[in-house]
């Protein structure tokens, strides 16, 4: 059973009466993955992990932790798992440090000894003797990831670990998961923000309205992406000619003396090519960094808010 | 056994961090104070109930006759502050999730909880029990008192007979935290929880006095709150002890399986 994958998912159905929480998920993901859970608020992210966690019936189908069933075999199925939905959550009126004490001796073996060494890495121990009711969010978000790595998981299951901090705690957020990752840690963790996975993650699995859209290797999902460039050259006039010339080259724009245009890497090496031939002298070449975010647009219908691209540009 | 022991354990040390634990049992303990400092300054006293005569006849009998006016409604509230409250906040807080993804089986997470909220309850009751005895003995002395059937009683014997009652006592209140539970766990709603759950209590003792009900008052939870009546008896009567027994079990049983069941198997979702 120990060389099942650590997430198999198939056919996950959730219902809550008339809604279609989640209406069909298929998902693998295999060891050493960091795999990516995208799709924007409401696509059914947070209900599929509340499924792998056992913590709701799924209405059909069945999410396996390294071959077993949380319906079917209880806490057991959580061994070897950690991880937090929508947010950890913890007792305000008690410290950082007793509540963790409380959470190790929920655990089985016992994982009070490593209470200190968990609050270490997630750099919080100095603050471990507050309430936790007098925390920031990002510290309850740290305190989350330091209660899953309480009990030495092989599974990260991470919902939306990132979301609503500043851009400092989300880069120390990105470096911690990084860092596990690096220890050979599985990490499943789902966003609504692109460019956090982008990063993070090898593989993802897109969801839409409660489906799979996409599920692959980021890298073969970036290759199909036509990326937008923005094209400065001495030459407007003759740039634009040959870009329209160009096969591969689309929706091709001008912006006072600045061309727009999209295209994949193939393309764009040989317009480069062309511009040099014709002797137009370019100065500037520069991709889009929303590359990932336009596909993501397309495959989920648009639903993308303004928040996060606004988020992709800090 | 361990695992529910574990939950036990940190239940009652999250009861010890809540405030609203300290309002249950600050109330249980200062009702009797009043009561005596109240019949310090007045010369009457409640003699329209069992015992009430013999108030000021020792500090043994304060107990007894707190325990007669908390019935209605303050000890239910005590017993439904915490029972309802206990699995409620937890859905409320997004907690449950939290203590639901370690090691420990949820049969095992309700348990933990079940017995914190009893133990919570009979704490409550025993501390309305010293505290009125020592309150009552300050203000009236320790002496012998008159039971129920007139004859005298001596004071250590009337302490034991008062603990047996407080003993007796604390069945049917378990009743009522096990329908807190039951509805603590089906809402998720902490305050909705604590007021149906008085409710449900007030009600058991209003269809008890309602005309009509005579043949199904035995059977009623509100009646075995006087079950220790018996103790104060000569000889003592064992039959309202014995049916208040089995009565409470079945309440405390029947919702107590039926929140477990629910508990085990509920979603645990955001609400
Ligand atoms: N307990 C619930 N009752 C009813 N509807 C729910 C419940 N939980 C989630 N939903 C609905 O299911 C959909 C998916 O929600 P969710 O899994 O939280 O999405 P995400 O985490 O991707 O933002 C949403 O439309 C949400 O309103
Ligand atoms: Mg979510």
């Amino acid at each position: 059973m120990t060389d099942a994958a650590p997430v198999i998912a198939r056919g996950l159905v959730k219902r809550y009466g008339d809604i279609v929480a989640v209406a069909g998920v298929d998902l693998t993901v295999e060891p050493g993955d960091v795999f990516g859970y995208l799709g924007p608020n409401g696509a059914g992210k947070t209900t599929s992990l509340r499924m792998m966690l056992g913590l709701i019936r799924p209405t059909a189908g069945s999410a396996k932790l390294f071959g077993r069933d949380p319906i079917v075999d209880g806490v057991k199925a959580l061994e070897g798992v950690a991880g937090f939905v929508e947010g950890p959550a913890f007792y305000p009126y008690l410290s950082g440090r007793r509540n963790l004490q409380l959470l190790a001796d929920y655990d089985e073996p016992n994982s009070s000894s490593l209470i200190e060494e968990v609050l270490e890495t997630v750099e919080l121990r100095d603050r471990a003797k507050d309430r936790v009711g007098g925390y920031s969010h990002g510290m309850r978000q740290r305190l989350g990831i330091a209660a899953a790595l309480l009990r030495q998981p092989r599974l990260l299951l991470l919902d939306e670990p990132a979301t609503g901090l500043d851009p400092a705690g989300m880069r120390d957020m990105r470096d911690l998961i990084r860092r596990l990752a690096g220890e050979g840690l599985t990490i499943m963790l789902s966003s609504h923000l692109l460019y956090e996975v982008e990063e993070l993650c090898n593989r993802v699995a897109i969801i839409r309205k409660g489906s799979i859209v996409y599920e692959g290797q980021l890298g073969d999902l970036l290759a199909t992406a036509t990326t937008s460039y923005r094209l400065k050259t001495r030459d407007p006039e003759r740039a634009r000619t040959i870009c329209l010339n160009q096969s591969g080259v689309e929706n091709v724009t001008i912006e006072g003396d600045e061309l727009r245009f999209s295209a994949d890497e193939d393309a764009v090496a040989a317009l480069s090519v062309a511009l040099g031939q014709a002797r137009v002298a370019i100065t500037q070449l520069v991709a889009e960094v929303a590359s990932l975010e336009e596909l993501f647009l397309g495959m989920t219908g648009g639903e993308s808010s303004d928040h996060d691209r606004q988020a992709v540009a800090s | 056994m361990i695992g529910v022991a574990r939950v036990y354990r940190w239940e009652l040390a999250k009861l010890l961090a809540q405030k609203r634990t300290y309002l249950g049992l600050g109330t249980a303990m200062i009702v009797p104070v009043i009561f005596v400092v109240v019949l310090q300054f007045q010369s009457g006293g409640p003699t329209d109930v069992p015992l009430g005569r013999y108030i000021r006849d020792s500090g043994v009998v304060t107990p007894l006759i707190v325990l007669l006016f908390m019935s209605i409604w303050g000890f239910p509230l005590i017993a439904a502050l915490v029972a309802g409250d206990i699995v409620a906040s937890e859905s409320h807080n997004g907690t449950l999730k939290t203590i639901l993804t370690r090691s420990r089986e949820r049969g095992q997470v309700f348990a933990g909880k079940a017995l914190a909220a009893f133990t919570y309850t009979l704490s409550a009751v025993v501390a309305m029990g010293v505290v009125g005895v020592i309150a009552g003995s300050i203000a009236f002395g320790f002496h012998s008192f008159t039971s129920l059937s007139g004859t005298p009683v001596s004071a250590v014997r009337g302490l034991a007979l008062m603990l047996a009652s407080l003993a007796v006592y604390v069945v049917p209140l378990a009743g009522i935290a096990a329908f807190g539970l039951l509805v603590s766990t089906v809402t998720r709603n902490s305050a909705a929880s604590v007021v149906s759950t008085l409710m449900f209590a007030l009600f058991m003792q209003l269809i008890g006095v309602l005309p009509g009900t005579e043949s199904i008052r035995p059977y009623l939870l509100g009646t075995q709150f006087d079950a220790w009546h018996g103790f104060l008896r000569t000889p003592t009567d064992w039959t309202p002890v014995v049916r208040a027994m089995w009565v409470s079990a079945i309440y405390i049983f029947v919702p107590l399986f039926g929140a477990y069941l629910v508990f085990v198997r509920r979603d645990v979702a955001g609400d």
